[in-house]
């Protein structure tokens, strides 16, 4: 047999593989060249330099509310610190009040009630069709800052006040017997998880919720138990005092993190009832009825039929409306709360150095989002491995 | 067989509206009880909000500042070109929904059912002004080009240029030409409210869309530069929020750029928005490529196709295809974030909104104009997700 004539190079597909991928690169190269050319004489005229030795100088400005101690005669690293801390405070904050109110409403959203069922889309269709931001500035400007002042705050139920000062409540104070009831607290915990880890394994109760009955009833009775074991209360509540001009005691919340909590948090839970409800949704209808079939009880089939698949659909998603939320939380630089972004643009403008500060804030924030992502992933796995 | 004629109805609880009652909000105790606690919230609640709208609210902010509402800092000698775009959308508006009908069609209805609606407001607001006869015409050339072009299937084609036609014009005519005198420039800077949120939205939609596509085929392309660039590019850009991006290329755009090449402050947010965009474009455009069978690529192979046509004659029309429910989605999600330019101080909607509070007559009236503001963007993005979901039926995504 004779040989295939070869086949010329520029048809060889091996060779043209190469030869584009190091045309890219090149281009790639010298656009990068071009615009690292621009910004350096740019940054020359302008007297920008490049580097992070501004971040030791005296940063010489307030915030407004700060989780370590910060003054303004600290350095601007420090300064960026807090900004850190307040948008990681928000963001975990939010994340679990958006999820329980994501969840009732994906719940309401499915309820056989129809008022409740229309009530929870109305919810859903009204915040998901408008930005966040216009819910954000009329959160703040039309109800926090229109709040009455001090003499005249609102009062709800459980001693929680709510002003132009923001929001105060009830604040619980550890006394010296509160070590001894941690105590307590860990050995339910340790009980908690050898029963729910052990007892499954019996074939008794393999198919029961005995075991999780069992284990949540230890949970809540070693620590009551505990409570009254130590002798004298283990927590005192610190409720909070209205003086002349501000509260005393309790913890306060500013206006603009209440603000910006309240926004973020109605906004991302409709989108995660929206996730909520697709998950249930997409358990097959006939998982439900083979389920019934075998004589499972409707809790039974909530918890290891429907559940267990719903949460393999609904936790990608869910990861992506968590870090939606850590990251529409820069929007906070609308209303003056001082988190990562607000803080990150307030340095660029005091020391004109706009270029390294970003990149800062940028890698602050791509970091938050892998790191999410990384557990969301683990969790993720998980969850798939539980189902099959 | 017939039913005898003394058998018994069914029982008058489980028809009929007393039936539909039980069933759907009575049927246990504790159903009864949600019942009654959310029809007292909706009491408490709604009879608030209608007090305070029809009494106490001040909505004369909203008809005082229309203009700037709707155009922002646009020369008021020039809003007729806005005008003459609105008339341009109408009319292509009728001719789609007369040549495609379905849900199109539903859709210039409710653009007329609008306009008609505007019309009698304005009627009352301001009884004497071109506005109302703007809002004729536009009603008249809506209705007049469906009904010439109802049925005629053989347009279709040319109705996708004269869309792709209709952008470029419109781009044209609202700026304008230096040294023109009928057609004076008016700088991007000059726009405003909404029609500077529409624009914002559309151009960056536009643009992003090709880019999108690119970094979708990169991201799958066997070629690990390719790959690697894309990947980076995606990831980058989807790990920042839009605020940093926006605020990058601000600052940090015309120091990339030649110091004579001089881009101005709504160039700037358009290419953030379009960098931004582009990268979750490319994440719905790579659902579509996943879902093309690999059987569809083997044959075209088989057919002696090569890589290029295979992707640009089988796999990009069906997988584009199955992403444009997708597509609608992320341009209502970018047609909300422009509100994100009122951050770097563009008077859209938002920013105009802010601008009008500040004025002194105007002060503690946040509500009555934030509500406003509110309403607009939910009247357009939810006019365009339920186009998006009735698309998605026509096109039968996920079903075949």
């Amino acid at each position: 047999m004779e040989r295939h004539a070869a086949v010329p190079l520029w048809r060889d597909v091996r060779v043209l593989t190469i030869v584009s991928q190091i045309v890219f690169v090149l281009i790639l190269a010298i656009a990068a060249g071009f615009f690292y050319s621009n910004l350096s004489s740019a940054m020359r005229q302008r007297g920008l330099v490049t580097g992070f030795d501004f971040l030791e100088r005296e940063s010489a400005f307030e915030i407004g509310e700060a989780l370590i101690p910060y003054k303004p005669s600290d350095t601007y690293a420090r300064a960026f610190a807090v900004g850190v801390l307040n948008t990681l405070l928000i963001s975990a904050v939010g994340i679990v009040l958006a999820t329980i109110l994501g969840v009732l409403t994906g719940v309401a959203r499915l309820s056989g009630n129809w008022l409740v069922n229309r009530l929870a889309a109305a919810y859903i269709e009204i915040i998901r069709n408008t930005p966040l931001l216009v819910q954000l500035v009329f959160i703040y400007f039309g109800v926090f800052v229109k709040l009455p002042p001090v003499r005249e705050s609102l009062e709800f139920p459980g001693s929680i006040f709510a002003s132009q000062r923001g929001v105060v409540m009830p604040r619980p104070l550890p006394t010296e017997t509160f070590g001894g009831w941690l105590a307590f607290i860990a050995l339910a915990l340790v009980a908690a998880v050898v029963v729910w880890v052990v007892l499954p394994r019996q074939p008794r109760f393999r198919y029961s919720n005995a075991p999780m009955l069992i284990g949540l009833g230890v949970l809540a009775l070693v620590p009551l138990a505990g409570w009254f074991a130590v002798g004298q209360s283990p927590l005192d509540i610190e409720l909070p005092v209205r003086e002349r001009f501000n509260f005393v005691g309790g913890i306060a919340l500013s206006p603009e993190f209440s603000a910006l909590l309240t926004g973020l948090v109605i906004y991302t839970a409709a989108f995660i009832a929206e996730v909520v409800r697709g998950g249930i949704q997409a358990v097959k209808r006939g998982q439900i009825e083979a389920a019934r079939a075998v004589g499972l009880t409707e809790t039974q089939i909530l918890q290891l039929v429907i559940f267990p698949q719903a949460m393999r659909i609904i936790v990608p998603p869910l990861t992506s409306q968590y870090l939606n939320l850590a990251k529409n939380s820069s929007l906070a630089i609308a209303i003056g709360y001082p988190d990562l972004f607000n803080v990150g643009a307030t340095i660029a403008n005091q020391t004109g150095q706009p270029v390294p500060v970003i990149m800062l804030v940028m890698v602050t924030y791509l970091a938050m989002s892998l790191f999410t992502s990384l557990l969301m992933n683990i969790y993720n796995a998980r969850v798939q491995i539980l189902e099959k | 067989m017939t039913a005898s004629a003394d058998t018994l109805g069914p029982p008058r609880t489980s028809v009929g509206v007393l039936g539909w009652l039980k069933k759907n909000l009575f049927s246990t105790w504790y159903n009864t009880l949600l019942t009654f606690v959310t029809l007292w919230f909706l009491w408490v609640v709604g009879s608030g909000l209608i007090s305070w709208s029809l009494t106490s609210a001040r909505w004369d902010v909203i008809a005082a500042n229309w203009r700037l509402f709707m155009v922002g800092p646009f020369p008021p000698d020039q809003v007729w070109r806005v005008w003459v775009v609105v008339l341009f959308v109408s009319a292509l508006f009728g001719v789609s929904g007369g040549v495609w009908g379905g849900t199109v069609r539903t859709f210039t209805m409710s653009l007329a059912g609008g306009y008609a609606t505007l019309a009698v407001i304005a009627l009352f607001v301001f009884p004497v002004s071109e506005n109302l006869v703007w809002l004729l015409a536009n009603l008249v050339i809506v209705l007049a080009a469906y009904f010439l072009a109802r049925g005629r299937k053989g347009l279709q084609l040319w109705l996708v240029g004269a869309w792709l036609l209709g952008f470029i014009l419109t781009i044209l005519l609202l700026q304008g030409f230096v040294g023109s005198t009928w057609l004076p420039e008016v700088s991007t800077t000059q726009w405003g409210g909404l029609l500077l949120t529409f624009m914002l939205a559309i151009v960056s939609i536009v643009v992003s869309f090709p880019l999108g596509v690119l970094l979708a085929l990169g991201r799958r392309s066997k070629m690990p530069a390719v790959k690697v660039f894309s990947i980076l590019y995606i990831e980058l850009v989807r790990g920042v929020p839009l605020v940093t991006i926006l605020y990058m290329t601000q600052i940090m755009l015309p120091l990339f750029l030649p110091g004579e090449l001089r881009i101005d402050n709504v160039l700037r947010a358009i290419a953030g928005m379009t960098m931004f965009t582009a990268a979750y474009m490319a994440e719905n455009v790579r659902g579509g490529l996943q879902a093309i069978p690999t059987g569809q690529i083997e044959a075209a192979q088989a057919l002696g196709l090569n890589n290029a046509l295979v992707t640009l004659f089988i796999v990009l029309p069906q997988a584009l295809r199955m992403v444009i429910p997708a597509i609608v989605g992320l341009f209502i999600a970018l047609f909300k974030d422009t509100t994100l330019a009122t951050i770097v101080a563009l008077l859209e909607l938002l920013g105009v909104a802010r601008s009008v509070l500040a004025q002194p007559e105007y002060l503690g009236l946040q509500t009555e104009v934030y509500i406003f503001v509110a309403a607009v963007f939910f009247l357009f993005s939810y006019a365009m997700s339920f186009a998006s979901y009735r698309l998605e039926e026509a096109l039968g995504v996920g079903k075949r």
